[in-house]
């Protein structure tokens, strides 16, 4: 019941957001008779309706993992948003090998299989891409092989 | 006659031993990922539209490739709803009633047979559906203004969202999610920004690819780290396959049955493969003699959702091609793969680009041939596959994933965004919230929006414009029974849960 309730009231504080940014887009010169604006007020308002709809009439609650797993998935973002970061100044071998181990290890947790895992999709995917695949990657950080 | 003459010149494209070894790669591929749990044809052919975009393939190429993987996951899916009784995607989730029983009884040889012919029947009958209405709807397609379009996109969705959740609200608010995100970038009519904040990434939009790829692929990985990977598929074991020969003969008139409702339930825009699958078994089961025996194993009940299902897929294609309107989660990922390629679906595509509307449908007819083989007397191979251990295989993903999507743009905003698509995608599965309309609405809103503000300029800001047309009012009430309707028939049409034991 609280989740949907919770979930009703993000959506409708960001459809009020929407909304109100909507009604700053700027006009043009070149105008039509619906604007810039109409079509996404018009979406915003339909997802408040929807919204208070959900906060009226919830549904029963999903499954939420225990806070530890929440946890656990928290890491996985930041191990993949640090990868996305990673990718370009760092070259592909090494970031691909720890976030593949890190997100190995979280699935099936011995450490062993998981720093295989990551060795062999690094380098495994590296050859697949750059070699059957001709994609423009680069294996080490740029300095490195001067 | 004409259709003869087009086919041929499919089958001059569709021929030529690159495209034909495509179609392989794409069949094999395919049936991989749909045999794999947790990556379904959805998840798949995203993963794979960035890596052949950035192979530099021509138009008819990738779309060949791809549908071939489309086909192929279709076909997939089937092996280990039999084998583990967990659907490799949502349209198979039908299979596992009485495929798993069967495959408890030790008949798993038998079922996997059974089904990949069901599975040929259903695709080939359809393709050649597909041969015969598809030019037709073209041809009623060219009546469209962009009030029937605009009509059109809102069936689309009404339909989806009718059948997608067990919440009308949600679906409203998923297809909403999408639209919001369309908005975002420069307005195609007047050019200025919208939705931007001075993000100069921004300016462009949010590409769909991003999108699809997050709220699909990475969403995934991050239910597998919740459930640590616990549905694998260790030690599963196949005897010696054999034709069943008397069963298929017996399911035969199943197997014509459920490909008829599968097809219009594909061509249904919306509606999709799981419908079809859904229709499929309970007429079957409905007009069956002993219903009893259903769901405990009964081997009309593997032909018939598979049959069902694919049949659907092909049906799929129908209103995706001539319409450019999407009949399902999968059709809605190609649309995004024709819209990459800067194809154009819809009416005119099959006048000015005959090549690759009859070069993919020979691919297509090919393309079963090729799944027949393979599912048939080659299905050992894909049973191996199943053994790939979860620990190797979502890290894998995760990273063809990202080094597609940095290979599109080569900037981290990008993968950023997509990371937080499937932190978007995880909640709102777990909320029960369809993800499916949230694709939908990145890749039509602006076009939605675009044929709205057309009419608008044709009428002169009348919005009676909307419902002038006979054909644009027949859209809006199907709209509105398919939104409502789901409401009332819910309780008649109770999904049946997958069997535990």
């Amino acid at each position: 019941m609280a989740s949907d309730r919770i979930f009703g009231l993000v959506m409708f504080g960001v459809a009020l957001a929407y909304v109100a940014s909507a009604f700053q887009i700027q006009s043009s010169f070149l105008s039509d008779p619906v604007g810039s604006k109409s079509f996404p007020i018009l979406i915003g308002v339909v997802v408040m309706i929807s919204s208070l709809v959900l906060i009226v009439k919830p549904d029963p609650d999903p499954d939420w993992p225990k806070s530890r797993t929440f946890l656990v998935l928290l890491v996985a973002i930041i191990t993949l948003i640090g990868y996305a970061y990673a990718l370009k100044p760092l070259g592909f071998i090494l970031p691909t090998f720890v976030a593949a181990s890190i997100l190995s290890y979280q699935i099936g947790p011995r450490v062993g299989p998981a720093l295989i895992t990551g060795a062999g999709l690094s380098v495994g995917l590296f050859i697949l891409f750059k070699y059957a695949l001709g994609l423009g990657l680069f294996p080490f950080p740029a300095g490195m092989i001067g | 006659m004409e259709t003869f003459t087009n086919l041929a010149l499919g089958f001059s494209v569709a021929l030529t031993p690159f495209t034909l070894m495509l179609a392989i790669i794409g069949c094999f591929l395919g049936t991989i990922i749909g045999a794999l749990p947790g990556l379904g044809p959805s998840n798949g052919v995203a993963i794979l539209i960035p890596i052949t975009f950035t192979l530099g393939l021509d138009a008819t190429s990738a779309l060949v490739l791809m549908t071939s993987v489309y086909y192929g996951a279709m076909y997939g899916g089937r092996i280990s709803s039999i084998l583990l009784n967990i659907p490799g995607d949502e349209p198979a989730l039908m299979t596992t009633l009485d495929g798993y029983p069967m495959a408890k009884q030790g008949k798993a040889a038998d079922a996997l047979v059974l089904s990949g012919v069901s599975s040929f029947v259903g695709a080939f009958l359809a393709t050649i559906g597909l041969i015969i209405l598809a030019p037709l709807l073209a041809r009623v397609a060219y009546l469209f203004g962009p009030a029937e379009y605009f009509a059109l996109y809102l069936l689309a969705f009404c339909t989806l969202g009718g059948m997608a959740s067990n919440n009308q609200a949600k679906s409203a608010i998923a297809a909403c999610l999408g639209l919001g995100i369309a908005m975002i970038g420069l307005d195609n009519t007047s050019g200025m920004p919208r939705f931007t904040y001075g993000n100069l990434h921004l300016m462009d939009g949010v590409d769909f690819l991003v999108a699809i790829v997050g709220l699909f692929a990475i969403a995934e990985v991050f239910f597998f780290i919740e459930s640590h990977g616990k549905n694998t598929a260790l030690g599963v074991r196949l005897e010696r396959v054999t034709i069943p020969f008397k069963m298929i003969r017996n399911s035969f008139w199943t197997m014509i049955r459920s490909t008829f409702i599968g097809f219009f339930a594909g061509v249904l825009p919306g509606a999709g493969a799981s419908l079809g699958s859904f229709m499929a078994y309970m007429a079957q089961k409905a007009v069956a003699k002993d219903p009893e025996t259903y769901g405990k194993g009964n081997p009309r009940g593997v032909a018939a959702p598979e049959a069902g299902n694919n049949a659907a897929a092909g049906g799929a294609l129908v209103p995706m091609l001539t319409l450019g309107v999407p009949g399902s989660g999968t059709t809605a990922v190609l649309l995004a793969l024709l819209m990459t390629l800067n194809i154009t679906p819809g009416p005119t595509l099959f006048a000015d680009r005959p090549e690759v509307v009859w070069g993919l449908i020979a691919s297509l007819l090919i393309a079963n041939i090729v799944l027949l083989i393979m599912n048939v007397p080659l299905v050992k191979i894909f049973v191996y596959v199943l053994q790939v251990p979860p620990w190797v295989l979502l890290p894998g993903v995760t990273m063809i994933s990202f080094v597609g999507i940095y290979s599109l743009s080569g900037s981290y905003f990008d993968l950023l965004l997509m990371v937080g698509f499937g932190v978007l995608g995880y909640f709102l599965r777990k909320l029960d919230i369809p993800t499916v309309p949230v694709i939908l609405g990145i890749l039509l809103g602006n076009q939605m929006e675009d044929s709205l503000r057309r009419a608008m300029v044709l009428s002169d800001g009348d919005w009676a414009f909307l419902f002038s047309t006979p054909i644009a009012i027949g859209l809006w009430i199907a709209a509105i029974g398919g939104f409502v309707a789901p409401m009332f028939l819910r309780k008649v049409l109770k999904k049946p849960q997958a069997i535990t034991d």
